[in-house]
């Protein structure tokens, strides 16, 4: 009997050596004459496990990992594809903790599908979306998404419903839809799942976004480093076109979406949307002033919806089971569920998907089982590169937008970088402005000069030169990069310095130093 | 895949030229089409892909050194990204950034001696729970370690295939 077994082909288990154990299988099933199947699926978000092999069985998937090709021939003489004992065995996939205390909206298909099979797609409740909103009117789809309140999952959590409406009312010769799938923060990797592992769902949701707003015309713009990605966006995009979910009268339906992949070229101000618009059109990725939005004036000066992957990727679910189930997960303002990704220096890193709500205490200890060195943790960053770090005394906040803008903080994509007690703060803290200094797109002289002089100041506090002095500096330096920068990329630079000094003021010198009397922190 | 570098040939050029000029926004794809062909992209494609698309030089030459991706001259014949963002940081890449450069004797934006590897910098490979990262050419590796650079570097360095 021929057993199926599933091997990630997501490109972080294919850096783990997933190909090898995928190869070796086949190798080793061969040799003794075992007929077996390997399907390439996505990944489980369990990144310490990978290369996570599942073995398919009549009461469902085992799991065992991480699996080595040294490891196969193991395996096998364990008997593992009739339910053997083995060290890497982990039991039944679904119910590993780390996996069933998740709320899996956007992901529910990702790591359990083959990622370019239709016919898996549409057995996974697949397309079930898209078949409602092409029964609805623009409108109605457009009030289902903002009834839903999902909120831009790029980071800046505007409410999609709002952006959609007003590409919606703005009259046009054409529109566009536009996916920001320039993943360049660190600690992020939810979009490159979502295009890796079910590309078929953000071919959906955009679709869906081309029907609310009469945009017949759809762009992803994916990052160079993530060729894995591109390619699976172009073999799903030729898949769907070729059975009818794309393109010329869709399903039927009478109307079209045609949707192209285009490679990004290493700028990480390209994420920004408005300088995202210019590189699409050709340019040099120069951040627009705004006014006038993209939603009004955007893709070649016509009506552009901008969101990003997983904004996008979520829109099929809500039109499947309908806004009030997906507003019934998360607190506050912060409805649905986010994509955590749990990164850097953690024991068991990888994607967890929840309701908005759980503290970052729970998913750093929890789910992540605390630093990967087993040593304390001491620094986390949150919301990527241009978000704040965050020490011991706030893991107890809740994960919500709202309530990490209250500690000066930023949830953004929900990405995650873990510190041990190793790190150093003013290294740190000198990192991001120079990150800012090589990624500036240089239109804003704060953010272009500015960050070069933040790496000298830091560097000459650290030297103890003129240390009174050249805090206030810093702060001032902060200050007028804040106030004027035309983007986040200078404008929110200054939360990743200022929250190292604020917090880890004992990395940068002598306190006394540091804060000389009368100013306080 | 490797990024061979090719002599700059103007058929390269035409036909990257050719396949993509009717596009919108089409300087991109071009720019990447000739990088694929060719390894990099030679002054030369500057005055036809300006003509072609009615630019000036000035805004070709603009595009190509804004974006990190596109080389100016020939790099070696595989490129190494070693990612330096913060959560490979959190997981040793500083310490993996100083053996890389030692091991290959070159610094970020440099070529082995050999001609065999060009070094170069990324913010961010997307494997960020499974650090430190890198890519040789379009290849991902995660949780690297000195020795398995130094053995990932030696083996493209004494590939036979690359007296090619």
């Amino acid at each position: 009997m021929t057993v199926t077994l599933f091997v990630p082909r997501d490109s972080t288990s294919l850096a783990l050596g997933a190909e090898a154990v995928a190869r070796a299988l086949m190798v080793e099933a061969e040799r003794r004459g075992q007929s077996i199947q390997v399907v390439r699926n996505g990944s489980r978000g369990m990144f310490w496990l990978e290369p996570l092999v599942e073995v398919a069985t009549p009461e469902g998937r085992l799991a065992f990992g991480p699996v080595s090709a040294a490891d196969v021939p193991g395996l096998f003489d364990a008997g593992f594809l009739n339910g053997g004992e083995h060290r890497l065995g982990l039991g039944p996939t679904e119910e590993i903790p780390y996996l069933k205390s998740q709320e899996r909206l956007t992901f529910a298909r990702v790591g359990r599908t083959d990622p370019l099979s239709l016919d898996d797609y549409l057995a996974n409740d697949g397309y079930r979306g898209l078949r409602r909103a092409l029964n609805l009117s623009g409108a109605s789809i457009v009030g289902e998404v903002a009834e839903s309140g999902l909120r831009g999952r790029g980071g800046a959590a505007f409410p999609t419903g709002i952006k959609w409406q007003t590409v919606l009312e703005t009259r046009a010769d054409r529109k566009y839809v536009v996916c920001n799938a320039d993943e360049g923060d660190s600690g992020t990797f939810s979009d490159r799942m979502v295009m890796e592992g079910d590309p078929f769902l953000l071919i959906e949701g955009m679709t869906i976004a081309g029907l609310a707003v009469g945009a017949a015309e759809g762009l992803i713009y994916v990052r160079s480093e993530y060729p894995h990605a591109a390619r699976a966006l172009s073999q799903a995009i030729a898949v769907a076109e070729g059975s009818g979910y794309l393109g010329h009268d869709i399903l039927g339906s009478g109307k079209s979406f045609r949707l192209a992949v285009r490679k990004a070229a290493g700028a990480y101000i390209c994420g920004e949307e408005t300088a995202l618009l210019e590189s699409l059109e050709g340019k040099r990725g120069i951040v627009r002033a705004k006014p006038p939005l993209p939603a009004i004036h955007g893709l070649f000066g016509r009506p552009t919806i901008v969101n990003n992957v997983i904004s996008l990727a979520s829109v099929p679910v809500i039109l499947d089971r309908g806004a009030g189930f997906y507003r019934d997960y998360g607190i506050g303002r912060s409805r649905g569920s986010l994509a955590f990704q749990l990164a850097g220096n953690i024991r068991r890193g990888g994607l967890v998907e929840k309701a908005f709500g759980l503290t970052l205490r729970e998913l750093l200890y929890d789910f992540g089982g605390g630093a990967a060195s087993g040593r304390p943790i001491r620094a986390v960053q949150v919301g990527g590169p241009l978000g704040a770090y965050l020490s011991e005394a706030e893991f107890d906040t809740p994960l919500d937008y709202e309530a990490f803008a209250a500690i000066g903080g930023m949830l953004g994509h929900g990405g995650i970088v873990v510190f041990d007690d190793t790190v150093d703060m003013a290294h740190q803290a000198r990192f991001a402005m120079e990150f800012c200094a090589i990624e500036s797109c240089g239109k804003c002289t704060p953010c272009r000069i500015g960050s070069i002089r933040g790496v000298e100041v830091i560097d000459r506090i650290v030297a103890g030169s003129d240390r009174p002095a050249q805090v206030p500096l810093l702060r001032e330096l902060c200050d007028v990069m804040q106030s004027g920068s035309l983007c986040a990329m200078g404008g929110l630079t200054p939360g990743p310095v200022l929250s190292a000094l604020d917090r880890f003021p004992e990395d940068f010198g002598p306190k006394s130093a540091l804060f000389p009397a009368g100013r306080g922190v | 895949m490797s990024t061979t570098p090719n002599p700059p040939s103007d058929d390269g050029i035409s036909a990257a030229i050719a396949a993509h000029r009717d596009e919108p926004g089409a300087l991109l794809p071009i720019l990447h089409d000739i990088q694929d062909r060719m390894g990099y992209v030679p002054a030369e494609a500057v005055p036809l892909i300006a003509a072609a698309l009615n630019l000036s030089r000035a805004e070709v030459h603009g595009v190509i050194t804004f974006y990190h991706h596109f080389r100016q001259h020939p790099g070696g014949r595989h490129t190494v990204h070693l990612c330096r963002a913060e959560a490979c940081q959190a997981r040793g890449a500083e310490a993996l950034i100083a053996h890389a450069k030692a091991e290959l004797g070159c610094d970020f934006h440099g070529t082995t001696a050999d001609g065999t590897i060009s070094l170069e910098p990324v913010f961010c490979l997307g494997h960020c729970a499974s650090g430190p990262s890198m890519m040789i050419d379009e290849e991902p590796h995660a949780g690297v370690t000195s020795a398995r650079f130094d053995a990932l570097t030696r083996a493209l360095r004494t590939d036979p295939r690359r007296h090619e």
